[in-house]
């Protein structure tokens, strides 16, 4: 008898779609509809003259949840393309945060040093405050926040991760 | 002035009409004969180009569930789509379960429904609802027009993308200011949709691989479903050929009767829950499962784990998501049955292949199994048993133009087992979603379509009665059909299930307070029958046969009989029970946790 593979992966999913009402809803309602998990999920016109939008998911299940997750997404109507860039491309995965951080002294003076190290940028700056931008793979930013946090970390803005393929080709 | 210098040649090209005439004219350019709706406030406009127009023939429902019922029982006896015209807010809502329905069976439906002028759509209007968000969940594709610019582009794309790829509901939902607007008219051939296009013809690698392990397969089987149905006739004609040339037995699901004939040999009933002996052990003991535009329904595998265990599968379907989706199959094929069936023609001829010599000791294996004789029950002299209620409507209905719908529950399933289907598009019935009340108005439609057949809903007694109003639109237009009813006042299938599940506690299930059917056929201007011995019965089903008008025949029959072979849920293929008379099926607590 076939054994069930269980293992959960976690896979970006970069689909293109037409720009069209309604269109991130039935997205949105397909994954809450059948039960799929969307750990993020980044969207906007990428194409003003087609009309085409890039909407990229990063989605966890069994290998089997992932096959029918993309099957599904491909029935939509406005749906162009779907790329699993976790299996079929060599991808660059990249996500911006924006992180607030209050304190001050000896607290302040190491939020600062960490930002440098991991290159973020203090865009807001008040004697007892930052604002940093921060660039880079989400596990790059879950590090850094968990480094913010005990010197005085107060809100994180996250995008969610965008995609794309490395080399000359589009995907 | 600018309008001076148009010339009328010009004027004709840029065709203006108001979006409710662009509505008329878009369903005569796809060929739309009948529409079943009900009108409304946001619809008036629609409506008010209908009366003005006298080639298209409107059906008025009694409620908006019997519109869209009505139009799947139109689509699936004709293959052509189904169309339906109701209003904003609860003509809208009231539409959901049929779309849910027509999506759940891949039924062709293009739903056009009214909204509220543009500027007050988000403002709680009177009537007002978010058709396009409670549809999108329950259609292939929707719209709301905001713009009568677009209103003859989205017409035409409906159309496509109903009855095109894997067929399905869509809704057009237009607000009433667009319906009155003037805009441009575009042709059917003018509109292509910029990104939709569904596969329709296979691989051809993957059609030699297939008829190869075909060729090779020691005990093979067709499990085939309504995918072949909405294929078009092309793909049971296709099929017949190729269980022939094979040799090989053949199955299907509840949505694919008729696509082969019952009274061949090599038929050997309906697959599943209720399916019978011979065909659920054929799957089971199987080398090859050879699956055709069906989809491994949970109500065909059982448990998916001791389903088909040492098979090899193929699985042709046209829609991919459905590959791998309950049970994984080692060989998928994405395209049209009735184009891949064509392509395994081509390669078993052209190989010159024959069927494996192991193939009769296969056959002598399901005769064994056939022996069962698992749709036998105990007839009763003074009971009408529901099953033969049904041989006898079988036996005397057999060499008319007869097409069956159903309710929902036993009765639905003994007419799977007992009625013997020869062709294509005449069983029409709820099979994924499982809907109460869709017979009546799905007879509704089917009579439309085809004024001169024999159109018989086998109802049950609670079923009918959640879309009894209908009569009311089968004697105003007409349509002589016929209800069928096995009324053994219980909800039969739940009083079944309570009985095997739960400790014969008939929770809700009786049907008290029932009405008098013969009475209310009266009331409706149509007639009513009732039958009480078995004795009585074929005079009764003659008589309901020679009258010309809609008919409610009230069958009492046996309020105990269970409906088997049945395989308890969660349970495998092997472990069928037969009758009453066996052990109390063990139903495990997981099994009991399925619907």
């Amino acid at each position: 008898m076939m054994q069930k593979d269980t293992r959960i992966e976690t896979h970006t999913i970069v689909v293109t779609v037409d720009n069209e009402p309604g269109v991130l809803a039935r997205v949105i309602g397909l994954f809450a509809g059948r039960g799929y998990n969307i750990e993020s999920l980044t969207v906007a016109e990428t194409d003003k003259a087609a009309h085409t939008s890039r909407i990229t998911a990063v989605t966890s299940g069994t290998p089997a949840v992932i096959e029918q997750i993309k099957a599904q997404l491909g029935r939509l109507v406005p749906v162009h393309r779907v790329v699993d860039v976790t299996i079929e491309r060599a991808a660059i995965e990249r996500e911006m945060a924006l992180v607030k951080v209050a304190g001050t002294g000896e607290k302040r003076v190491e939020a600062m040093r960490v930002s440098q190290v991991f290159r973020a940028k203090a865009l807001d700056t008040t004697h007892s405050s930052f604002v940093f931008e921060i660039t880079g793979a989400p596990s790059k930013i879950d590090a850094y926040v968990e480094l913010m946090r005990p010197l005085g970390l107060v809100e994180v803005s996250r995008t969610g991760v965008a995609a794309i393929s490395r080399g000359a080709e589009a995907m | 002035m600018n309008q001076m210098n148009i010339t009328p040649d010009a004027a004709a090209e840029s065709l203006e009409l108001s979006g409710s005439e662009i509505v008329i004219r878009a369903l005569k350019d796809q060929g739309v004969r009948h529409i079943f709706g009900y009108p409304g406030g946001a619809v008036l406009p629609i409506y008010d180009s209908l009366f003005q127009d006298n080639e298209l023939v409107h059906v008025l429902v009694r409620h908006e569930q019997g519109a869209v019922h009505a139009a799947e029982g139109y689509a699936r006896s004709t293959g052509k789509p189904g169309v339906v015209l109701v209003t904003s807010g609860p003509g809208a809502t009231n539409a959901v379960t049929g779309l849910t329905d027509a999506l759940m069976d891949s039924i062709p439906l293009v739903v056009i429904t009214g909204q509220v002028a543009t500027h007050l759509i988000g403002n709680d209007a009177f009537q007002e609802c978010d058709t396009v968000g409670i549809t999108r969940p329950c259609t292939k594709h929707n719209w709301l027009v905001r713009d009568v610019k677009d209103l003859a582009r989205v017409m035409h794309e409906a159309f496509e993308i109903a009855t095109t790829g894997r067929p399905g509901p869509v809704v057009i939902d237009i607000p009433k200011d667009v319906q009155f607007k003037k805009g441009p008219y575009l042709a059917p051939n003018q509109v292509h949709h910029r990104t939709y296009r569904p596969r329709v013809e296979a691989d051809d690698g993957a059609i030699r691989k297939a008829v190869r392990m075909m060729a090779g397969a020691k005990r093979p089987v067709f499990y085939t479903g309504g995918g072949i149905i909405n294929s078009g006739p092309e793909a049971s004609k296709l099929l017949r050929e190729l269980v022939k040339l094979t040799g090989f037995p053949i199955t299907s699901t509840l949505m694919g009767l008729g696509a082969f004939p019952a009274s061949d040999p090599q038929w050997l009933g309906p697959i599943g829950m209720h399916g019978t002996y011979e065909a659920n052990l054929t799957a089971n003991r199987c080398d090859l499962l050879i699956a055709l535009g069906s989809r491994f329904d949970d109500r065909v595998t059982g448990r998916v784990d001791a389903f088909s265990p040492g098979s090899k599968k193929i699985h042709l379907d046209i829609d991919p998501s459905q590959i791998n989706k309950n049970i994984r199959v080692d060989l998928p094929i994405i395209a049209d049955a009735a184009h891949a069936l064509r392509a395994m023609l081509a390669v078993w001829k052209e190989e010159k292949l024959t069927s494996d010599p192991a193939l009769p000791a296969w056959w002598k294996q399901i005769a064994e199994w056939r022996g069962k004789n698992s749709l036998n029950f105990k007839n009763s002299t003074t009971l009408i048993k529901p099953q033969y209620a049904i041989d006898r409507l079988y036996a005397l209905t057999r060499g008319r133009e007869t097409y069956i719908t159903t309710e929902v529950g036993q009765h639905q399933m003994w007419a799977m087992q007992r009625f013997k289907f020869e062709e294509p598009n005449h069983w029409m019935t709820s099979g994924g979603l499982g809907t109460m009340g869709y017979g009546l108005p799905a007879a509704v439609g089917v009579q439309m379509a085809h004024p001169d057949a024999l159109v018989i809903d086998i109802a049950g007694e609670a079923s009918v009665q959640m879309t009894m109003q209908e009569m009311s639109t089968a004697v105003q237009y007409d349509l002589p059909i016929k209800i069928f009813i096995l009324n053994n006042e219980y909800m039969g299938m739940v009083r079944q299930w309570q009985e095997l599940l739960h400790g014969g506690r008939y929770s809700h299930s009786y049907s008290e307070a029932l009405p008098d059917f013969v009475k209310l056929a009266e009331a409706y201007g149509a007639v009513g029958l009732r039958a009480q011995t078995p004795g009585e019965l074929d005079a009764k089903i003659e008589e309901m046969i020679a009258v010309k008008r809609p008919v409610l025949f009230d069958v009492r029959v046996d309020p105990k009989e269970n409906c088997y072979p049945m395989i308890p849920s969660g349970a495998a293929h092997d472990q069928m029970i037969l009758s009453d008379a066996e052990d109390e099926p063990t139903v495990s607590e997981e099994g009991k946790m399925m619907v």
